[in-house]
């Protein structure tokens, strides 16, 4: 009961507090003219804001199209060898900074949005993938065991055991790599990519704190909403009885 | 209903065999118990029967088909399987869990809908409140009983159960026994029943087959087993008190002397004296006006004493029905410091009695004759 509550409350209070420090964030900003400048800039928010989305929409959901079928092969039989190594691969790939592997695909891709597509989507590529195979091998053998005695089929078995039982995990890495993605893209501005990026450096370089808060605001803004979105999706779309949030 | 001819299981990378030339056929309708220590091979043997194990050599039959003739899913989609784990899809309700082979057989799904339901009626739980459930808000017993009920969903002809109850606490195992036992008069399936525990498998077999070290040891009746052990080996896997484990296997009905001479209110205690004295018993039963049993009246009483039965007699400690096993019986005698029983049936009519050395003589027939 209380292994089921427990991550369930902590991402109840992760989002309070999100709410809290946007909260407090705009009365200070509103307070001391900073929201009202905002609004002025209220045209390149909402261009920048729509690339921003874009990016993590293209790259996010290609790693996401990419990870899972990726992480499922990883863990089938005939690739059973070739997934351990490819998890102690994904393990290293994991510890190499984000802006390290941007500046790796700048030097590979050149300039502009698809270095910085590449890099995003390799970024987000590893939880998704580790997940997705953490979550499968930590189905219990009993059910394969009982799947493949009443003859399901490797594809039943995937499709109506291993993937409904293991979704759950599936998703916690589809989380954690959406939140990496929305908050490394304003970095693709760096490598000639857009996104609310521009504005935060812009801001900083020009020492204009309003242009640098009119890219940062909405961004941590981006982020709270896309972990809501998949949040929902996590709790409505996972059968009730392995879903420890209800 | 399923044989098996000298099949053999040699594990790669190692000599020793885990299964050796095992042959033994189960009849349609029957259970057998594969019993044995650990290590012993009876699980590989039960899982070369669905080829989740492929023999190394030797051939399974079922119904006459040899089973690698069979695609290895259809044959599987034919065999019920049941495990100790369980191994209830946690994702799926307790309906869709019972449906999982006919909803891959393409079953309409009313109709599979509709099984799923008499099926939890079979074993007293309500559908109206466990269909939709998550077998997560089930107990280990009332899972087990899904686990059963999934195996039988689409009725396949056969049944592999490995240790099905091992995991459950001994109370409940015995009322899901008894509970199985009931469903298996009904349903008749044939079925290969693994376990390690002498007594479920006195209890629920018809047959039992002992292994050792891959090897089948002796394969029998129950009663044949605990009788005449083939070899130390099974006699000591049986226990010292296997002659006590036969009680269980026997009815008061083996052991009853039937219609025995009885008496009634009016007789004398002469005429009772004279009818004991007849057929050499020490005490007869008082019946009623319909033949039900009222009382008893020693041979010591009758014997020279005056008046009527109605007038002398003593009441009967307790009464026993012949469909009960004579281990109950004995430990009723024990109970109530008695070396008889009066049998009565359903309707407390007084049929027969059962003695403390009717039951002994039986028991040592057997080992008389062999």
């Amino acid at each position: 009961m209380v292994d089921a509550l427990v991550p369930g409350m902590v991402a109840q209070m992760r989002r309070n507090a999100a709410y809290l420090c946007i909260f407090l964030l705009g009365a200070w900003a509103w307070g001391s003219g900073l929201l009202p400048g905002l609004l002025e800039r209220w045209e390149d928010i909402a261009y920048l804001g729509q690339q921003h989305v874009e990016l993590v929409a293209l790259s996010g959901g290609a790693a996401i199209l990419f990870g899972v079928p990726l992480g499922v092969l990883l863990t089938r039989p005939r690739f059973r060898q070739v997934g351990a190594a490819a998890m102690q691969i994904l393990n290293i790939g994991a510890t190499i900074p984000t802006l390290a592997v941007l500046a790796l695909a700048m030097s590979l891709l050149g300039l502009g949005n698809t270095p910085a597509v590449f890099a995003l989507f390799i970024a987000s590529l590893l939880p998704i993938v580790s997940n997705t195979m953490a979550g499968l091998r930590d189905v219990p053998p009993a059910l394969l065991e009982a799947a493949r005695g009443m003859g399901l089929s490797p594809r039943h078995t995937l499709l109506q055991v291993e993937l409904p039982n293991s979704l759950f995990v599936i998703y916690t890495g589809i989380r954690t790599a959406l939140a990496i993605n929305v908050g490394t893209v304003p970095l693709a501005f760096l490598i000639g990519g857009g996104g609310l990026g521009e504005l935060i450096f812009t801001g900083i370089a020009l020492n204009e704190f309003g242009t640098m808060l009119a890219g940062a605001i909405p961004t941590a803004l981006l982020a709270v909403l896309i972990d809501f979105i998949v949040a929902q999706l996590q709790f409505w779309t996972i059968p009730r009885g392995v879903n420890p949030l209800r | 209903m399923i044989r098996l001819d000298q099949v053999s299981k040699t594990f790669p990378g190692t000599t020793m065999p885990a299964v050796d030339r095992v042959s033994l056929e189960v009849a349609e309708g029957e259970i057998c118990v594969l019993l044995g220590p650990s290590g012993c091979g009876k699980t590989t043997t039960m899982k070369m029967v669905n080829r989740l194990i492929q023999p190394s050599s030797g051939d399974i039959f079922i119904d006459g088909r040899n089973t690698s003739d069979y695609d290895v899913t259809q044959l599987r989609r034919s065999i019920g399987y049941v495990i100790q784990q369980i191994g209830l899809f946690p994702n799926k309700t307790i309906e869709d869990n019972i449906c999982i082979v006919p909803d891959i057989l393409g079953w309409d799904r009313r109709k599979s809908r509709q099984r799923a339901a008499e099926l939890l009626e079979m074993v007293a739980l309500d559908p109206g409140v466990f269909l939709k459930r998550y077998p997560k808000e089930l107990s280990g017993g009332q899972q087990q009983r899904i686990g059963v009920l999934r195996a039988i969903a689409a009725d396949p002809p056969v049944l592999l159960m490995d240790e099905p109850f091992g995991a459950i606490d001994p109370i409940n195992r015995v009322i899901i026994q008894d509970e199985f036992l009931k469903m298996q008069a009904q349903i008749r399936k044939t079925i290969l029943f693994v376990s390690h525990d002498i007594d479920e498998a006195v209890k629920m077999a018809d047959r039992i087959a002992i292994f050792r070290n891959g090897r089948l040891v002796q394969y029998d009746t129950p009663d044949n087993m605990l009788a005449h052990p083939a070899s130390e080996f099974v006699s000591d896997f049986v226990g010292g008190d296997r002659t006590l484990k036969r009680l269980q296997l026997l009815t008061v009905r083996d052991a009853m002397i039937a219609d025995p001479p009885r008496v009634r209110a009016a007789d004398s205690l002469q005429q009772a004296a004279a009818a004991m004295e007849a057929h050499g018993h020490q005490s007869i039963v008082l019946v009623g006006p319909r033949g039900r049993a009222r009382g008893y009246v020693n041979l010591q009483t009758a014997r020279g004493g005056n008046g009527t039965v109605g007038e002398n007699y003593e009441a009967l400690p307790t009464t026993i029905r012949p469909h009960e096993d004579l281990r109950t019986a004995v430990s009723t005698m024990f109970r109530y410091d008695t070396q008889w029983l009066a049998c009565v049936d359903d309707d407390g009519m007084f049929v027969g009695y059962v003695t403390l050395r009717g039951i002994t003589h039986l028991l040592s027939e057997t080992y008389r004759d062999g």
